[in-house]
């Protein structure tokens, strides 16, 4: 349904004066999900997440410059697509409350939502209906303003705004940090009821935890590139292909809690070989030469000269 | 020993209690969790315990005195969200040297590049100003530290680096930590023993949205 290719966001800014300066924040970035999937995407801040998710969206700033290429369900996505289809064909479900409009019920906001998609007021009415029913928000909840939710019926009304929308594809920016272990299960349950439902979702998240509950695939993401696609399974039985992966893994608190030292390079001084070389235990001479390519190992994608089949 | 003892806390005299008659203990040197689900008033507890509330009821010492209302707070406390913690108008080096200046060993442990001393706080991602928070605090007038959640909004591996270099300084300096956190699995990795608030909660979520209703 959707796939990218080599993405790539550049930032122009102005250095001192009149003198700019070239940015570039995403470098070679694929990812591709299917109808009924659940993707996420995982990875350190300043990765890249949420540039990709504006990308889509078509809301990265004037000053941002976009290479490669987007397709959504076979055509090719430009910031004028972009711009028809959010919204409609694709939804966002935001991180918290504050994206909500303070001073406006909950229920008129979300049939405001339903409405803007092109849906007459009887329509929308009983859209939002449903969607409250389905997420057992009872009628009062309809009257109350966003500051008066609580953590789990915010979560409930958030995802109930991408839900009474058609949309096909749902990215939910991190929908989970903070929250009790049972919001945290009960949001991502609500995710994977979506895709079942046949809506590709793209779930952007750090808590590589709460993204092998529901997802089916996961892409790690390393300093604005991809630098493995697996499946979800891949985690536990230890298929890990790329040694940024490994790490990650590697120091969750319920694992060894080992980090690997050292911090992601930042945009102004990218290496021109491969992007974790500086940290990698596999680093060779090869790999300062010139940036790996995406490549198929072991049913996965991996960016790593050294990842065996 | 950092002790509260028996402390309760409202914001009002009508308001319900927060923190309702709760007491604890930490020792130089301890690493204690605190695990509760939201609305138990962990928070509140952190601030109460740190002097940037003072209780309704009860009182905090520390060695038997209770906390200096002037100049550095032996009783540092770290949040979830280092935005809210740091002046925006400072640059970071100036934020960084606000209490002391930091060992050069410890900026380096937790990933500090010079690079960023001459920027401003909205300059650094959530995960990099977090760590010049943490850098902020790891000062040898500290006696104890408190984690509210500080490592919430990280990815794993960064998280893993922080608690190394910030459990190497609790043990070189003998300070006492009291970690706040969701997360039983990094409570137990971190902590020698973890209290639960499960016991008597300080606020039913009806009661969370009645005080929250303004009343006009």
């Amino acid at each position: 349904m959707l796939s990218i290719s080599n993405l790539g966001v550049t930032f122009t800014q102005y250095n001192q004066g009149l003198r700019r300066k070239q940015l570039t924040v995403i470098t070679d970035l694929d990812l591709d999900v299917q109808s009924g999937e659940v993707v996420a995407v995982v990875g350190a801040s300043g990765s890249g997440k949420s540039l990709l998710a504006h990308a889509l969206l078509g809301i990265l700033p004037k000053n941002a410059a976009i290479s490669g290429t987007m397709r959504f369900q076979g055509e090719m996505l430009t910031p004028k697509r972009c711009q028809s289809l959010r919204g409609k064909a694709i939804a966002l479900i935001p991180q918290s409350v504050g994206y909500l409009d303070p001073l406006m019920k909950v229920g008129a906001q979300v049939q405001r939502v339903a409405q803007l998609t092109g849906c007459s007021k009887a329509e929308a009415k009983t859209g939002v209906d449903r969607t409250f029913t389905r997420y057992d928000l009872p009628m009062n909840v309809r009257d109350r303003y966003p500051f008066q939710l609580s953590g789990g019926m915010a979560r409930r009304v958030l995802v109930s705004t991408a839900v009474v929308t058609k949309a096909q594809l749902v990215i939910a920016d991190e929908p989970t940090p903070g929250l009790h272990p049972d919001v945290v299960k009960e949001t991502l349950s609500h995710l994977r009821e979506l895709a079942t439902e046949g809506r590709g979702v793209i779930l952007i998240t750090h808590d590589i935890e709460a993204a092998l509950q529901i997802a089916d695939r996961v892409a790690v993401f390393y300093a604005g590139t991809t630098v493995e696609i697996a499946a979800a399974r891949d985690f536990h039985s230890g298929n890990l292909r790329h040694p940024y992966t490994q790490a990650l893994w590697r120091s969750l608190p319920q694992n060894e809690f080992m980090p690997v030292p050292g911090n992601q390079p930042s945009p102004e001084q990218l290496p021109t070989g491969c992007l974790f070389s500086d940290r990698c235990p596999w680093v060779s001479e090869i790999c300062d030469a010139e940036r790996p390519q995406l490549r198929k190992v072991r049913e996965g994608w991996v960016r790593c000269v050294h990842a065996k089949g | 020993m950092l002790k509260g003892n028996h402390l309760w806390f409202r914001y009002g005299n009508q308001q319900p209690w927060i923190v309702k008659n709760r007491s604890l203990i930490v020792a130089p040197g301890e690493v204690l969790g605190l695990m509760a689900p939201s609305g138990y008033g962990k928070t509140t507890l952190g601030k109460l315990l740190a002097g940037y509330l003072s209780p309704t009821k009860g009182t905090v010492t520390i060695e038997g005195q209770l906390l200096p209302t002037k100049g550095y707070c032996p009783v540092q406390l770290v949040f979830q969200n280092p935005e809210l913690s740091v002046n925006p108008r400072w640059r970071i080096r100036q934020i960084l040297r606000e209490g002391y200046s930091p060992d050069p060993a410890y900026l380096q442990a937790l990933g500090v590049h010079s690079g960023w001393l001459n920027r401003y706080p909205h300059e650094l991602s959530g995960g990099e100003l977090q760590r010049i928070a943490i850098a902020r605090v790891l000062n040898p007038s500290t006696q104890y530290l408190i984690a509210d959640e500080m490592t919430a909004m990280l990815d794993a591996n960064t998280q893993a680096l922080i608690w190394q270099s910030v459990l190497s300084f609790v043990a070189k300096q003998q300070i006492g930590l009291v970690v706040i956190s969701h997360e039983a699995s990094l409570l137990q990795k971190l902590c020698d023993r973890t209290l639960r608030l499960a016991d008597s909660p300080s606020l039913s979520r009806d009661s969370i949205l009645k005080r929250k209703i303004p009343t006009i």
